[in-house]
């Protein structure tokens, strides 16, 4: 496979962006577009798991665009082929479903110009082999996203959303131009080949890690540098919601491995113990924050940042473990984090579908106004169902096997040299359990608010199945969360290349061990299989039923809840989200987000309803990001009268400046 | 493959035939120290019995999900059981699953439990499972700290080799001390025992179990008995195959051996169950916002093991 046919795939979805402005306004355009924009995702799915499948070798083109002297260079390696696959499967499902949903968009011209060419610049950011394409690219995908998020700015809230985004993105583009500038050296080699070969520095490793961290990271979601993330996802469509949680923040996922494990060249140990101390802290405090949350698509997004972290965890095992030259291990953790970046595309999608589908049902991303859902929306709610145990960690589904393989790193990380790291790694592994544990109480909750239990609204109450295209997307999803769950291992060999390419090892191959189980290092070690675990469970609640049906009694009676013997009719007497976070609150929130619960109970014999206010706060925004904002205004403040000098002033000013600037080229020589 | 067979479905007809057993021998011990005559040890049989023989009420309210899950959790329960060994090793699917699949797998039928707790939206079913998953959030942290110790200490978590290690003799650690006590913090906290839960109440505002299963009736609460009692199973035979693994029956052992563990299995359960009915009756249940302190030890106790192992490997 050649890069050629990709990059075409790519630039139809740019064409089809530019129909897409006089098509927008017809009532078929949107069938018609999203179809094309799910036909052309297909076709450049296809060809990145040839790629991947065939195990070719990688082919790069270099098209006479961008800088005049340098062309712009396109690449298709295992790596890039990887993230391709996810990219595009994200998108093909998204495109479906939009196909449905789509049609509900009271402004689609706001949408259909701009979803296409989103799709195109992911594609470009894998793609691209030089700085500057990347960049390029990278900037697109964050401007087509902020367009997305846009769309409807006139809804409360968005604006803002769409401020904080841009200046995050600006920013991450920022550092990730320092990052290339220091990779390119002074010689000035843009393209990735060159960058490849040029040794830097500890000292310069150090300071691109940062800046990568900082560029990359904040397009991930990486704690402290999240806020922007559950802001702006939700605002978005949901099926651009779904994209920009389930396949953008894979572009920067992709943006860090191909520049740490690729460009970087060897990394110190210590690249890893920051790696991994950043992630594990960012899986539980995603979750945490995910927990306080009672607007659903929020929810989800906060769940992406926690995701985010167990792939740096996996990424920064890899990192130690490759340090010190433990080849094995570091496939091992490399593979983990690679699985769940597709397992987290998968589930992350399918539940901003459904979220979707619920807004689009009843109006409502709220869940203390929704409930009862599973009644008039089974469907939804079965599917929905499939992702919440899926991101839950919980087997027979894929969630569990990308940190079932996260953990078996874990294990093997007692045999690294440091101490810090051998420290830091089982810390790590608690917090990746207290993360899985937390997000399974963090979907008990949306499910259980959202589908479960009494309508708490009107709209709830009225709601109606989604259409068939919604549905068809989320099944082809839930079937893919629960295929990658049971048959992990030809992901895992799916995967070989691609680890195989990044750190020189890949994990064994897995076809060929006995009943399709997975065995990361040796089978008296550790194996798991989830398809016989999915058949004993399915058998044996089967067996159960048969049993239970054929010598118990049949008999059903509905009645009312008995709840005791104090059933109260109003529905607002249910445990609401908020109420169910109360005990997790009270144990983690009261000193990491200094959360206060205030009961304001007027006295006796005075009617006004007894008042309960729970104050959350968000530290990481009150102490990092207030503070910056601040010295920002701050700053720009006393600069002001800068632009009410007189001519003789300014013209004195840039003297100034010349003269300084020449003193300290002076001085560096 | 025969003999692995037969091992297997022994054991998975096994737990399900001890599980009321023991549950009924904690009850009759618990009444003696109380001096109460008691129920028969043999009660929990007659109580499933009447259950599954009686109507199932299911509230209106109630969705789809509500009469699944018992099925799910009994299922997900008796899995997880028969994949800890209990008189042998030679479990013939002992390698479909590993400790860590294990307790993601009684995680699987927790949060089904959950769900089916929020369903028919009363105020006691979502109290029951709100405060299950705090409690569920803080245990599942110290079993995975606990599960490193094991590993490390045995090389692996496959659950059947780590007990014919620990068969074969790993010596007297500190970090295996800890991770008992960590191990039987966790058990009592998980299968809603006292001091964090009490399994006999049904009308109390502090309940948390059976809280959450509340609305159940019938038959549907004849599968959620059972399966917690198999959960309390699990519990004890996962501390007695690691802890103390004597008297386990090693893989592609003669016929009489496999008997003799059988006795001794036997004979331990009766121990777990004494020795967890005098626990209940000597100590109070605490506070709800006690527990997490309570678990926190448990977390506590299984990271200084873990880490103890991390840091003294490669010295």
């Amino acid at each position: 496979m050649t890069v050629a046919p990709l990059l075409a795939g790519a630039a139809a979805l740019l064409a089809l962006s530019i129909a897409a402005i006089p098509l927008a306004r017809r009532p078929a355009g949107n069938k018609i577009l999203y179809g094309l924009a799910l036909a052309l995702s297909m076709l450049l799915l296809g060809g990145a798991i040839n790629h991947l499948v065939s195990g070719a070798d990688p082919a790069w083109i270099r098209l006479p665009l961008g800088l005049p002297w340098i062309g712009s260079r396109f690449r298709l390696d295992a790596l890039s082929a990887f993230f391709l696959a996810v990219t595009n499967l994200g998108g093909s499902a998204a495109s479906l479903y939009a196909m449905g949903r789509g049609a509900q968009e009271p402004e689609p011209q706001r949408v259909l110009p701009f979803y296409p060419a989103f799709l195109a610049a992911m594609n470009l950011v894998v793609l691209a082999d030089d700085a500057f394409t990347f960049l390029l690219a990278w900037e697109f995908m964050s401007l087509t996203s902020w367009a997305l998020v846009m769309a409807h700015h006139r809804e409360r809230g968005n604006a803002h959303a769409g401020y904080v985004y841009i200046v995050m993105a600006t920013f991450g583009t920022l550092a990730l131009l320092l990052a290339f500038g220091l990779l390119a050296g002074p010689g000035g080699g843009y393209d990735f080949a060159a960058m490849r070969t040029h040794e830097v520095t500890p000292a310069i490793a150090g300071l691109v890690l940062a800046l990568v961290l900082l560029g990359a990271g904040s397009k991930a979601g990486i704690v402290p540098l999240h806020v922007w993330l559950p802001l702006a996802h939700p605002a978005a469509p949901s099926h651009v919601s779904a994209l920009m949680s389930g396949v953008m923040t894979k572009a920067a996922i992709y943006g860090f491995v191909r520049i740490v494990f690729d460009l970087l060249g060897e990394p110190s140990w210590w690249s890893g113990l920051i790696v991994l101390f950043l992630g594990g802290i960012t899986a539980v405090l995603g979750v945490l924050y995910a927990l306080m949350q009672h607007d659903l698509k929020r929810l989800l997004a906060y769940h992406t940042v926690e995701n985010i972290g167990i792939i740096y965890i996996g990424l920064g095992l890899a990192l130690a473990f490759r340090a010190n030259g433990m080849g094995a291990a570091a496939a091992l953790a490399m593979t983990a984090a690679l699985f769940h970046v597709l397992n987290h595309m998968l589930f992350k999608s399918l539940l901003f579908f459904g979220a979707g589908a619920v807004l689009g049902a009843t109006g409502e991303r709220d869940m203390e106004k929704l409930g009862g859902l599973a009644r008039n929306m089974p469907y939804t709610s079965f599917v929905f169902l499939v992702g919440c145990v899926a991101i839950s960690a919980l087997p027979p589904l894929n969630g569990f096997v990308s940190e079932w393989l996260t953990f078996q790193a874990i294990l093997l990380s007692p045999d690294l040299p440091q101490w810090a790291l051998k420290i830091m790694a089982p810390a790590m592994g608690g917090l990746l359990a207290l993360s899985a544990a937390l997000a399974a109480a963090c979907f008990v909750k949306a499910y259980g608010v959202t589908f479960l239990g009494r309508p708490r609204s009107e709209a709830a109450r009225e709601a109606r199945e989604t259409d068939a295209f919604s549905l068809a997307a989320m099944s082809a999803l839930a079937i893919l969360c629960l295929m990658a769950g049971i048959l992990p291992g030809f992901v895992i060999d799916t995967l070989g290349p691609t680890t195989l390419s990044l750190i020189d090892e890949r994990m064994p191959v897995q076809a060929s061990v006995r009943w399709l189980s997975i065995v990361p290092i040796a089978e008296s070690r550790s194996s798991y299989n989830g398809l016989l675990v999915f058949a004993f469970v399915a058998a044996s609640a089967t067996f159960a039923a048969l049993v239970i049906h054929r010598f118990a009694s049949t008999r059903l009676r509905r009645a009312p809840a008995w709840d005791c013997g104090f059933p109260d009719p109003s529905p607002a007497t249910q445990y609401s989200a908020s109420s169910f976070a109360q005990p997790i609150r009270r144990v983690f929130g009261t000193s990491i987000f200094r959360a206060r619960e205030e009961v304001n109970m007027p006295p006796p014999g005075d009617g006004r309803p007894a008042r309960l206010t729970v104050t959350v706060r968000d530290l990481a925004w009150e102490l990092i990001y207030v503070p910056i904002v601040r010295g920002a205004a701050w700053i720009s403040e006393r600069l002001n009268h800068l632009q009410f000098l007189t001519i003789r002033q300014y013209l004195s000013l840039v003297f100034a400046v010349l003269v300084f600037l020449l003193l300290v080229l002076a001085s560096w020589q | 493959m025969i003999d692995g067979l037969s091992i297997q479905i022994s054991q998975m007809l096994l737990v399900l035939a001890l599980a009321p057993l023991l549950v009924g021998i904690v009850r009759a011990i618990k009444a003696r120290l109380l001096r109460r005559r008691g129920p028969s040890v043999l009660q929990p049989f007659r109580d499933i019995a009447r259950l599954a023989r009686k109507e199932a009420v299911v509230a209106e309210s109630a969705s789809w999900l509500f009469r699944v899950v018992p099925y799910l959790v009994f299922a997900a329960t008796w899995v997880a059981a028969a994949l800890v060994p209990t008189f042998a090793t030679g479990l013939l699917f002992s390698w479909s699953a590993d400790l860590i699949a294990i307790i993601a797998l009684l995680g699987s039928a927790r949060f089904f439990l959950a769900l089916a707790g929020m369903d028919v939206g009363t105020s006691f079913g979502g109290i029951g499972s709100s405060r299950e998953v705090m409690i569920a959030s803080l245990a599942e942290p110290a079993l995975i700290m606990i599960v490193f110790t094991l590993a490390l200490v045995a090389g692996s978590t496959q659950l059947s080799t780590v007990a014919e290690i620990f068969l074969s003799g790993v010596g007297l650690r500190v970090s295996l001390g800890m991770a008992l006590v960590a191990l039987i913090i966790v058990a009592i906290a998980e299968n809603g025992r006292i001091p964090v839960d009490n399994p006999a109440t049904h009308l109390e505002l502090t309940m948390v179990h059976e809280a959450m299963v509340l609305e159940y009736s019938g038959r549907h609460l004849a599968l959620i008995e059972l399966a917690s009692a198999l959960k309390l199973l699990l519990y004890a035979s996962l501390i007695a195959c690691v802890f103390t693994p004597w008297g386990l029956a090693p893989a592609g052992a003669p016929f009489h051996v496999h008997l003799i563990g059988a006795a001794v299995y036997a004979g331990k359960l009766a121990a777990a169950g004494l020795l967890l009915a005098v626990f209940e009756t000597m100590i109070a249940k605490m506070r709800v916002f006690r527990v997490p302190d309570f678990l926190g030890a448990a977390l506590m106790l299984g990271s200084l093991g873990a880490l103890l192992l991390f840091v003294s490997r490669g010295l």
